[in-house]
């Protein structure tokens, strides 16, 4: 088991650059999400620090080793392919022991190992099957035997369960995260699904056109993202943006939205011009004392939930409220914010400004 | 009524059924002749109308792998008694088996040559394709175009440089100069062919092994070829059939130590007469090797042809 560490890693294929200069650790143990939207690099950033692709510059640290250079054989991780790439000529059992049969073990060895590991994956009584018939799951629990056989520093996954169907996923992301808890091996999980990595990640790093956009744990991620792609990215509506041009002072706590005063989280930073101030929809109340108004123009209803679109002065938003919440489509009504859960973003650069809120989670790669 | 779009109609089922078996029927009319022309006598194999039914004899395949010379009565009264049953045979003709011909070594020297080819374009074939279908080749567009281009014509039109090519080279009338031409003529066909195959095959399966602490060279031969084995029978089908029955360089370029059936098998048309049966004989015996490997390869040709598009 090892920590894992990325230094200024860059990828170029040809003229074309896939990732920009990243920079993170994933620590001994961690279950850790690569997150973002396709063809942001997750998998290149992926594939550099297992071996199969070169970075063109900086450097990996597997347990301590740089390993940039070195080929994917002498790295001693493990690899589950999206389409879990098990070796259809030979048996579930052949597939498990494939890992080990190049390393010398005896027989004797090989089969007990393979058995242990078929027990831990529930797959003992498929262990003489082809692997042609067999069903997603199946296939996924083979080809994480064939993972785990080798007892590798870590576990590289591209999105694993992205073959399965939905249901099956939900009952497989378990399934991982319990075998994980159990062999607390590092691991590092490629998603482009922001559910799945808050629920399985023990940290998440997310990435967009090649850059580290920020990496820490889910709930930091989520309450204090560190720049607007992150707010949109995660969070389902994402979060509110409601543009508009004003000031705040270093130390300040208050900005002024068409001359209605909002609390917001006390700033380190200061900044003077356009701004976005971005709130979760769960910390929308639709509140008639107070000042900021808007008017509603759709709701939508979700069982214990329901998602109110509103109409403001300074653009769209959507609260989530109470389904009892009586909310009729055309009516006016104010609404209020949490101040203890808002971003300031800087609308050119698109990044958060440094609050005593956010203070010390806004890692950038 | 039901209508189904995979399963046909039972009257289209017995039209299909139908026009199948007459295909097969009228190509097989030919190999029949042949088949069953090495089992007449002279007479009955020029016979007009052709005779269907007929007493069978095996004396074509005995003229087809002995020499025989005409004998007076009293040459053959000299000679004793015949000893063996093909002796009797070529008795009654008049004639005496003066030693064993030149079919047996032919026939060797075809499969020497037919299968040695084939060996050695399978070799090189999955090699090279193998590289354009997972490296970057300099130039591999072009380069795959230039070798395609070889087979824009007929290869016997280049006949006259390879001929004096060969001489120079001291190639001519040997076994290694027809592997090494039949095998260049296979090349390009099984290059394509094979990389075709093996682009089909995903380069997971390799990574997954590199990782998993082999070499390159073993990920390529302990997981690229088993499942490139279906690509690789229906393509050493398509070379062996070309090598084998070759005919135009085997004329030119083979005359004795290296020449294969084809040029031979009308040569024992002259030794006494016109001899169909013993022709007759010499083509079945020389469609059996053919025959037997691809049947086989059957299995992987017809899931090869499809070009992978069943394997999923
Ligand atoms: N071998 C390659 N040659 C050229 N470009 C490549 C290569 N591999 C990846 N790219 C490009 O690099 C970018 C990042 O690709 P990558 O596969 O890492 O994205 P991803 O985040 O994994 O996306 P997805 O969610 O679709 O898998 C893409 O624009 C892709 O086209
Ligand atoms: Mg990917």
């Amino acid at each position: 088991m090892a920590q894992i560490r990325i230094e200024n890693v860059r990828k170029d294929f040809g003229s074309f650059n896939a990732v920009k200069s990243s920079t993170f650790t994933i620590e001994d143990g961690e279950f850790f999400m690569l997150l973002g939207p396709s063809g942001c690099g997750k998998t290149t950033t992926l594939r550099m620090m297992a071996g199969l692709e070169l970075p063109t510059s900086g450097e990996i640290y597997i347990d301590g080793e740089e390993v940039g250079q070195k080929p994917a054989s002498q790295r001693d991780i493990a690899f589950v392919f999206q389409m879990f790439a098990l070796y259809p000529h030979m048996n579930v059992g052949k597939n498990i022991s494939y890992p080990l049969r190049c390393q010398g073990l005896s027989k004797a060895e090989v089969t007990k190992k393979v058995g242990e590991i078929a027990e831990i994956l529930g797959i003992t009584d498929i262990l003489n099957t082809p692997v042609g018939g067999l069903s997603g799951g199946d296939r996924q629990r083979v080809a994480l035997g064939r993972a785990i056989v080798r007892d590798p520093k870590a576990f590289f996954m591209d999105e694993p369960l992205g073959a399965l169907d939905a249901e099956f996923r939900e009952h497989m992301s378990e399934e991982l995260r319990a075998l994980h808890d159990r062999m607390n091996a590092t691991t590092v999980y490629v998603t482009h699904d922001q559910l799945e990595a808050m629920q399985m990640g023990d940290k998440i790093v997310v990435m967009n056109h090649g850059v580290v956009e920020q990496f820490g744990v889910p709930q930091d991620i989520y309450d204090w993202p560190a720049t607007k792609f992150v707010a949109q990215f995660l969070g389902s509506p994402a979060m509110n943006f409601l543009d508009f041009n004003g000031m705040i002072g270093s130390g300040g706590n208050e900005v002024r939205l068409n001359d209605i005063p909002l609390s917001v989280p006390t700033s380190i930073e200061g900044t003077n011009g356009a701004m976005s101030l971005g709130v979760r929809p769960e910390h929308v109340r639709l509140d008639d004392t107070a000042k900021y108004r808007g008017r509603v123009k759709a709701t939508e209803y979700l069982g214990t939930t329901q998602i109110v679109t509103l109409e403001t002065a300074n653009g769209d938003i959507k609260a989530r409220v109470g389904s009892a919440d009586k909310v009729r489509v055309g009516d006016q009504t104010g609404l209020s914010f949490d101040p203890r859960t808002i971003t300031l973003f800087d609308a050119d650069t698109g990044v958060a400004l440094r609050s005593q809120a956010n203070e010390g989670v806004l890692n950038y790669g | 009524m039901s209508f189904s779009v995979t399963e046909p109609a039972k009257g289209t089922k017995w039209i299909a059924g139908f026009l199948v078996i007459s295909y097969a029927c009228i190509t097989l009319v030919p190999l029949l002749w042949i088949i069953a022309t090495g089992f007449k006598s002279p007479a009955d194999s020029i016979a007009y109308p052709p005779v269907v039914l007929f007493e069978p004899s095996v004396e074509g395949y005995v003229n087809l792998f002995t020499e025989r010379t005409r004998a007076t009565p009293e040459m053959l009264e000299a000679a004793g008694p015949a000893d063996t049953w093909y002796d009797e045979i070529v008795r009654e003709r008049g004639t005496i088996i003066s030693g064993p011909s030149r079919y047996g070594e032919r026939f060797l020297n075809s499969v020497i040559i037919g299968f040695g080819s084939t060996l050695l374009c399978m070799i090189l074939g999955t090699m090279a394709a193998y590289a354009f279908s997972r490296f970057k080749v300099p130039l591999k567009d072009d380069l795959l175009f230039f070798i395609l281009s070889t087979r824009m014509m007929p290869p016997i039109a280049v006949a006259i440089p390879i001929f004096l090519m060969f001489r120079n080279l001291g190639l001519n009338d040997t076994h290694l100069g027809m592997i090494l031409l039949y095998t260049a003529v296979n090349l390009s066909l099984s290059v394509w062919l094979l990389k075709g195959f093996i682009d089909e095959i995903p380069i997971e399966y390799e990574e997954a092994a590199l990782i998993d602490g082999y070499t390159r060279f073993q990920a390529f031969y302990k997981v690229v070829l088993p499942q490139a084995a279906t690509g690789i029978a229906s393509t050493a089908i398509f070379c062996l059939i070309f090598a084998w029955n070759e005919y135009a360089f085997a004329v030119l370029l083979t005359s004795g130590t290296a020449q294969t059936a084809p040029p031979f098998i009308p040569t024992i048309i002259g030794v006494s007469g016109k001899d169909w049966p013993a022709v007759a004989a010499g083509a079945t015996i020389f469609l059996v090797p053919v025959m037997v490997f691809t049947i086989l390869l059957r299995k992987h040709l017809l899931r090869g042809i499809t070009f992978g598009a069943v394997r999923k």
